[in-house]
């Protein structure tokens, strides 16, 4: 089942997923970063979804992030930056 | 689904929680805008699962498996400790508040949950001759001697569910 995420236009960086909470201050920023980059992502707020979805986003997050902690960006399918790692973000999407 | 939650609502929690963390010796983040933004966090998160669970960390839902997050957390002194700031960085320490170091986003310390399970499972009551068990609170480390913890810690408030047995 592919989960709903919402989808942010922008240059192409490859597939990115911005795993995050609603609630979450950090969540918050890391996505205004990328906003501000102006890099394409897709983003998905775990809290908000319920039953299977929310489950299926867990496992996501935990393949890549075994904490299972917020927020986690996954690229292209192959590694994670978890937290809001702003040098880190802005290095590898810049 | 929470984005019409009143100003006044935040505005007031915010103050109270500033007050409650001045007289207990702690600071919130003096950034008020990131702040006020985790004080409605925590608003949402009681109003949704009926306990003010950390802003920041994936909730269950069940207030039992989520007792060492609800905010504050248990593991907020050890992070003030040795970062500066909680993990939300709701709270932040002196240095930070005075603008001489940079909060920043830090690892999570709360045990992964197979860890939390096996943590709780290997509980081994321990063996005392003292005349009353010692309990102590996971949120600020009060310690008391008597038959039951505490409705509500002295200390910092925290709610009797927040306690364990020390000695």
């Amino acid at each position: 089942m592919e989960l709903n995420f919402e989808h942010v236009k922008g240059v192409n960086k490859g597939d990115i997923k911005l795993y995050a909470l609603s609630t979450c201050g950090w969540c918050g920023k890391t996505k205004e970063l990328l906003n501000d980059l102006g890099v394409e992502f897709n983003y998905i707020y775990v809290d908000l979804l319920e039953g299977d979805p929310r489950q299926q986003a867990i496992e996501e997050v935990k393949k890549f992030n075994k904490n299972c902690s917020f927020p986690t960006i996954v690229i292209n399918n192959e590694k994670a930056i978890v937290g809001f790692k702003e040098n880190e973000i802005r290095e590898v999407f810049s | 689904m929470y984005e019409n939650m009143p100003e006044e609502k935040i505005n007031k929690k915010y103050e109270i929680l500033k007050k409650d963390a001045q007289a207990g010796g702690y600071i919130i983040n003096p950034d008020v805008d990131f702040t006020k933004k985790l004080v409605k966090g925590l608003l949402v998160n009681e109003d949704r699962y009926g306990y003010q669970a950390c802003p920041c960390r994936i909730s269950t839902g069940i207030k039992q498996e989520d007792l060492d997050i609800i905010c504050p957390c248990d593991y907020r002194d050890s992070d003030l400790n040795d970062y500066g700031a909680c993990y939300c960085a709701l709270y932040v320490s002196q240095e930070i508040a005075e603008g001489k170091k940079k909060v920043e986003s830090i690892p999570d310390r709360r045990p992964v949950e197979e860890e939390r399970k096996m943590q709780k499972e290997n509980k081994i009551e321990s063996i005392s001759s003292l005349k009353y068990p010692i309990w102590r609170c996971k949120v600020c480390g009060y310690l008391c001697a008597r038959d039951n913890p505490p409705e509500i810690c002295p200390i910092c408030k925290a709610k009797k569910d927040r306690f364990e047995r020390f000695l």
